[in-house]
């Protein structure tokens, strides 16, 4: 008989805490298969964050760290100086990364580091019960903005993939959704792409996951991802930010070989 | 034998660590230690090592930590501000058990203070920055070539106990310049690290390192854990030096650059017939609370000095139990004590005028 489905070599079978309808399940197995499509389980090494997925470590099968909020991308630094070949990755939330470790990520890209960040924007905070994150969006209600966010008061939510690809050592920069089948499909390839140019050791790859939370967006998990379709996507928009040409990942081996 | 050699603290430090076979060094600019990274970012690479500046001391401590966890063998330094600010990763260090040596050449605070030599983060250092149930290792060498033996210690203590060890000096003996004889190449011991982050390589199960423990029990059996770690480093770790004890009128208590300048008021008190002794705390957590059990008779107070408002008068009077009268002076900001205000300060507790 035909094996159609198969159980995915890179992920434990720990059952998960994550909520109903939550997409940080799929987002792990996303990058999990494709560490496992590549044959790279064995020399990748991961960073979890504080957050929804600080357990992250329990659920996919490769060596893995915890760290405190918002640091990941230093300890992926120092990671990568110990084991300058090795697949590495931090995987992050909003209030993780464009919150409390704006300054770790910031620099992480400026100086190009050679690792690739997971970073799961769900427009709330979503371990400590649904508070607002730099992600939130103007009006939603949050249990610190409980009469929508106010523009005046907070600002306007930040476009973190928008503000990496400033930055020249940021070579991949792309926002993907998971929203609908396809679009899984669609981050999938992108995930692959994000890790093929690290191992070229181009610079600094980041991918931002529009993701959803039905538990403290207080939708169900269907509604939720028609709300991420139409109120996330408009704001943050999908696509690519950054990618090195033809010809650098061509002569990409050479370069992150000196 | 090695050759005499003149040479700076900080410069003798980094010279030092590299000697010891550390190849990984993470830092951020801050006086009165910039030499540090200066000779790290210029000589760790000639070693096979790696320099990398952060962007910050909290990136330098995390940096720090992934080294660390991917079986590096580490070193970072700042000063008081900046080590203020590596808290949260000393607090995190002890909860995932991460090696790793740690240089503070302290300054005078609080705030930003000054750069001048300050002995005031000595609560900071031993009770702890950061949250929860942890210690740091803590030595606190008084010359520069003191300091070269600490820190090859200090890298074997981190491995042995995979604990973090501080090395509290403070701008004096930063700057200072001293005629030292400096280790040979590769004098560090290594063991193995079967727990690091290399990737599993497709021949053994993941490894994990994590400082979560959502269940209550399990992270008590973790505290149980470190407590136990503790004890032995207790039992185990403390090192201190004493000087003329059997017949000290008079018993001074400091550490570092402060125990120098007791060696001369002792002097000045001698020329005076009057009986002088000295406590160096070497090991300042473990903190030398036995030493004091080897005090006699004869003594009538006990003086502890220091470049703070008084900090380490806390575990002196542990150490001293109520069995003789402890008083403290000091001066601090920046400024550095004489040994003849040490001197008259001794005198006046002892009725000598
Ligand atoms: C220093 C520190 N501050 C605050 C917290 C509390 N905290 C835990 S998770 C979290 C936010 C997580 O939100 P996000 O990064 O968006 O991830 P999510 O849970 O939504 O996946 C906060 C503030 C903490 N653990 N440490």
């Amino acid at each position: 008989m035909k094996t159609v489905f198969e159980f995915t070599k890179g992920m434990t079978r720990e059952e998960s805490i994550y909520c109903p309808g939550c997409t940080h399940g799929i987002a792990h197995r996303l990058i999990m298969e494709v560490l496992d499509e590549m044959d790279l389980l064995g020399e990748t090494i991961g960073i979890s964050p504080v957050g929804c997925s600080i357990l992250a470590h329990r659920y996919m099968s490769v060596d893995m760290c915890e760290a405190a909020h918002g640091r990941a991308p230093a300890i992926a630094t120092g990671i990568k100086r110990v084991h300058p070949d090795c697949t590495l990755f931090t995987y992050q939330g909003d209030g993780d990364l464009a919150s409390i470790g704006t300054g770790e990520i910031i620099h992480a890209a400026h100086r190009g580091e050679k690792f690739t960040t997971f970073f799961v924007n769900n427009a709330i905070y979503g371990m400590t019960g649904g508070q607002m994150a730099p992600t939130t969006l103007v009006g939603q209600k949050t249990t610190t903005t409980q009469e929508g966010r106010s523009e005046l008061l907070c600002g306007k939510p930040l476009r973190m993939a928008e503000m990496i690809a400033t930055i020249e050592g940021a070579v991949f920069v792309e926002r993907v959704s998971l929203d609908s089948p396809s679009s899984i499909f669609k981050a999938k390839k992108v995930f692959r792409k994000a890790i093929e140019i690290q191992q070229k050791k181009l610079g600094f790859g980041f991918i931002e996951i529009l993701s959803t939370c039905p538990t403290n967006w207080g939708l169900s998990p269907i509604d939720s991802m028609e709300w991420l379709r139409t109120h996330m996507i408009p704001y943050f928009p999908l696509g690519n930010f950054r990618k090195p040409g033809d010809r650098e990942m061509a002569c990409g081996q050479e370069m992150g070989a000196k | 034998m090695n050759e005499k050699v003149l040479m700076k603290g900080n410069e003798a430090f980094a010279e030092a660590a590299i000697r010891y076979d550390c190849k990984y060094y993470f830092g951020y600019p801050i006086t009165p230690q910039n030499e540090i990274p200066e000779y790290m970012s210029r000589e760790l690479s000639k070693a096979d090592g790696v320099f990398v500046q952060a962007e910050s001391e909290l990136a330098a401590v995390n940096m720090a930590y992934g080294a660390s966890a991917a079986g590096g063998r580490v070193m970072i330094s700042s000063s008081s501000p900046g080590f203020a600010l590596m808290q949260e990763g000393m607090s995190f260090l002890c909860s995932v058990e991460a090696p790793c040596v740690i240089i503070n050449v302290s300054r005078g605070g609080p705030g930003i203070g000054t750069i001048l030599p300050g002995q005031a983060d000595y609560y900071q250092a031993t009770r702890g920055g950061g949250n929860g149930d942890y210690h740091l290792i803590v030595l606190a060498p008084a010359s520069i070539q003191e300091s070269i033996t600490l820190i090859g210690k200090a890298f074997e203590l981190s491995d042995q106990y995979r604990n973090p060890v501080l090395i509290l000096v403070d701008g004096m003996i930063g700057q200072m310049m001293e005629p030292v004889i400096l280790p040979d190449y590769h004098s560090g011991k290594q063991i193995d690290k079967p727990w690091a982050l290399t990737g599993t390589k497709g021949i053994r199960p993941p490894n994990t390192i994590k400082s979560v423990y959502l269940k209550a029990e399990e992270l008590e059996a973790w505290n149980w854990h470190l407590l136990e770690k503790y004890r032995k480093i207790i039992d185990c770790e403390v090192s201190y030096e004493t000087r003329n004890l059997e017949d000290a009128e008079i018993v001074f208590v400091a550490y570092g650059t402060t125990s120098r300048i007791i060696r001369e008021a002792m002097e000045i008190l001698e020329a005076d017939h009057i009986r002088s002794g000295l406590i160096r705390p070497i090991s300042l957590w473990p903190y030398p609370y036995q030493s004091f059990d080897e005090m006699s008779s004869s003594t009538k107070a006990v003086l502890v000095v220091e470049l703070s408002q008084g900090q380490m008068i806390d575990d002196v009077k542990i150490g001293v139990n109520g069995r003789f009268p402890v008083s403290y002076v000091g001066r601090f900001g920046g400024t550095v004590i004489s040994p003849e205000e040490v001197a008259s300060e001794a005198k006046r507790i002892l009725g000598v005028v």
